[in-house]
């Protein structure tokens, strides 16, 4: 055998017993306790020029480079996680091999000595003989344990007892449980989609902006708000945030919801929530013709973009847009909505329509006035918009979590031996019991089962 | 009478038990350690009930919800689930000792709450994003399991003043628990809060995942209560190396306190969303 070979195995056995030290998770823990603090100091994923404002050019490029504008996704914080999912599997295995045959055995293994040498055992006597005892607790421990059995001692005879040997496994599983989640959080940041949209009433819109890298994605199906509403408690607070959506495939419907939040609209894997909300230009006014000649008043609905034709032949008028500060002869006059009105000879003249002077126009003396008599507000529902196929499994790693850590803190493999040794006619016993956990409770356990056995009659 | 001025009335008779158990401690008086633990119990009867009506009210007021939702109302049960923890452990353990470093906590609970300006103590109504039973479920896990930390927080700290003489020759430590006790009971209660800790971070996920369709996005709060959980962890491991007993275990512990603390006080002055405000 060369000497190389034997390095080779050492290092290798070396880094095997780098991976399953606990030393190594508790360096690995900690060091992930003290790094994620970093990231709630310093905001993430903000805009690189609000960085640099806060940061100066130079600090911000050392930053940057360190990784710590995204930190939780950085090369280094998945490299500790990678870390700690191997420290977990390794270890996992190295252990489970003992493990594994204390669990799966088929007749697991009794040593008298073993219990005779527990520090703290309970003894009593009984006036019966040892083979009167023998089926009365023979009975009692197989009542209380999974396995048991009995078997002839130097001495006497003793029934074993067994429970709970499943239990060891539990640990398994929460340390299962954190590989899933990892991994399920790989899913997610390869597989994941996390974006948004706005969508005015009335509309319907197939893409949507990314929310890390800002690109637009287009959806295989368009998504309709029919309509919003947002209603409010007397304080002010909001009370509830409500979209109507349709999914539309090639144009026709096909599912239809109302989302608030905390129930959003789950649709062929794609989950749209509530986010948020604000107001678009309103698109359809109620305007007044007033009739310079007869100063009769024609009421009228018009939207943007379609004439509107005045009756007494006083010509029509087409609502062009609305405008968030319009302003007229180099005034600013706010918000206003623009309009064409031809007249009868063919002459056009532009019509602003301010919203806070609706009677605006009278000024103008033309043959028709028009005012604003109101307009209905128009909303857009923000949209969160996301597609996530590790929920499922980091579902299944939560479930793993709770059980696991709740197998593993509250029960135990526990193991009785009842040993009855022949004292004259009479009959001497002694009680003694361990459990992998929990040992001042297997204690107890044991002295009320010995004050029981006393009194079984 | 409503139930804030009930809860209000309640801190003053948790700072009584926590000074008749001080009290009792100090001067080795057996009879004054009994009033204590009544006061304890009057203490948390009254809590119970303040949590109760308030809900009452809060239907009357038409906005019904659990009193879950805001500060005020999870300082008063946390002040809650400290309490009982601690009384059950009394009962178990049979030492009242353990009263005079944990009551004086839900005692400081309840007075932050009632008696701090910055604390709103009126029945809000509910905003869209607190509107989910996860909340309730999420709320309730995290509290039980902060409740267990607060509790393993004052052994941690018993132990750190016994284990200096853990013969207890000065009298005012003979009476203490054995270190041995304190160091079992503070793993038992941090195996209890790490259950629950965990339970409280999975049912954050799920509620956040179904108002905002995502389970984790590393926001302060989120990455606070990981960082927690990092401790925990960490002592649960270092538990069962060898060397690692007693006065480190009980350093972590207060550890784990002190970022349990940060999770729910000081990340709101940290930059981010997760914020009760949060629509
Ligand atoms: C975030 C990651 C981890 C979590 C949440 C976790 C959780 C736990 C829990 C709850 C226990 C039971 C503690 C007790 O009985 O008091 C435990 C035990 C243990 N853990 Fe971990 N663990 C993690 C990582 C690791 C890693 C990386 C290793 C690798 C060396 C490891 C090795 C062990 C061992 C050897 C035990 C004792 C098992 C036994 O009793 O036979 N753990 N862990």
């Amino acid at each position: 055998m060369s000497t190389k070979e034997i390095s080779a195995d050492a290092s290798h056995f070396r880094l095997w017993e780098f991976f399953a030290s606990i030393r190594l998770t508790i360096v690995l823990l900690l060091t992930l306790a003290a790094t994620s603090i970093v990231g709630t100091l310093i905001p993430q994923n903000e805009d690189p020029a609000a960085y640099v404002q806060t940061f100066g050019p130079a600090l911000y490029r050392l930053l940057s480079t360190l990784g710590l504008f995204d930190m939780y996704h950085s090369g280094w914080f998945r490299f500790l996680l990678f870390l700690l999912a191997s420290n977990i599997v390794v270890c996992s295995i190295d252990r489970l091999k003992a493990i594994w045959q204390i669990v799966f055995v088929k007749i697991p293994a009794f040593k008298i000595a073993r219990f005779r040498r527990l520090p703290q055992k309970e003894e009593f006597h009984d006036d019966r003989s040892p083979a009167q005892l023998q089926d009365l607790y023979a009975a009692f421990i197989a009542r209380r344990f999974r396995y048991s059995r009995v078997e002839e001692t130097d001495e006497g005879f003793a029934v074993f007892g067994e429970k709970g040997r499943l239990t060891r496994l539990g640990v398994y599983v929460v340390h299962l449980s954190v590989v899933v989640l990892l991994f399920g959080g790989l899913v997610s940041s390869f597989f994941g989609i996390e974006g948004f949209v706005n969508i005015p009433e009335g509309e319907a819109v197939q893409d949507i902006r990314l929310r890390n890298t800002n690109d637009t994605l287009r959806l295989d199906f368009a998504i309709r708000c029919d309509d919003f509403s947002v209603s409010f408690y007397d304080s002010g607070a909001p009370k509830e945030f409500r979209s109507k959506l349709t999914i539309l495939k090639e144009g026709q419907p096909i599912f239809q919801k109302d989302i608030i939040v905390n129930d959003p609209l789950r649709y062929a894997g794609i989950n749209i929530f509530q986010s948020s909300y604000g107001e678009v230009p309103p698109n359809e006014v109620k305007l007044e013709f007033t009739s310079q000649a007869t100063g009769k008043v024609y009421s009228k609905q018009a939207f943007i973009g379609q004439e509107v034709v005045i009756p007494d032949n006083l010509g029509t008028f087409v609502l062009k847009n609305f405008e968030r500060s319009a302003s007229f002869k180099g005034h600013n006059i706010g918000e206003a909505f623009v309009g064409v009105l031809t007249s009868g000879d063919g002459n056009s003249t532009k019509v602003t329509l301010p919203l806070r002077f609706p009677s605006f126009d009278k000024m103008r003396r033309g043959r028709v006035a028009i005012a604003l008599a109101g307009y209905t507000p128009r909303y857009y529902t923000g949209l969160q918009v996301t597609k996530d196929p590790s929920v499922g499994v980091v579902y299944a790693g939560f479930i793993m979590i709770i059980l696991g850590c709740y197998i593993t803190f509250f029960t135990s493999h526990q193991q009785l031996c009842v040993e009855i040794i022949p004292a004259g006619q009479k009959s001497r016993i002694m009680v003694a019991g361990t459990a992998n956990k929990n040992k001042v409770g297997m204690q107890r356990k044991v002295a009320q089962m010995a004050e029981e056995l006393a009194k079984l009659g | 009478m409503n139930s804030s001025s009930i809860l209000s009335a309640i801190t003053f008779v948790y700072g009584l038990a926590g000074f008749l158990y001080i009290f009792a401690w100090v001067f080795k008086k057996p009879g004054v350690g009994r009033a204590g633990t009544g006061a304890a119990i009057i203490g948390l009867a009254g809590n119970t009930a303040g949590i109760i009506l308030r809900w009452v009210e809060s239907y009357k007021l038409g906005i019904g919800h659990a009193p879950l939702s805001n500060l005020y109302e999870s300082l008063i049960f946390f002040a809650w689930t400290m309490v009982l923890i601690y009384l059950f452990i009394e009962r178990k353990y049979a030492n009242r000792i353990i009263g005079a470093f944990t009551t004086p906590l839900a005692f400081l609970a309840l007075a932050y709450a009632s008696l701090s300006p910055n604390i709103d103590d009126r029945i809000q109504p509910l905003i869209p994003a607190l509107k989910s039973n996860w909340l309730i479920a999420h709320v309730i896990t995290c509290f039980v399991g902060y409740g267990a930390f607060a509790v393993a927080f004052g052994i941690s700290f018993m132990y750190l003043i016994k284990h200096r003489d853990p013969e207890g020759k000065s009298t005012l430590l003979s009476r203490f628990p054995r270190v041995n006790v304190l160091d079992e009971l503070n793993h038992q209660l941090v195996m209890f809060g790490f259950l629950f800790l965990s339970a409280g971070i999975i049912t954050g996920a799920v509620w956040a995942n179904s108002a905002w369709g995502r389970y984790w996005g590393w926001d302060p709060k989120e990455t606070w209560s990981l960082i927690t959980w990092f401790i925990y962890a960490t002592l649960l491991h270092a538990r069962m190396m060898r060397g690692w007993h007693g006065k480190r275990i009980a350093y972590l512990s207060i550890a784990g306190f002190a970022a349990v603390l940060f999770t729910y006080f000081g990340v709101n002055y940290l930059p981010g969303l997760h914020s009760y405000q949060m629509g």
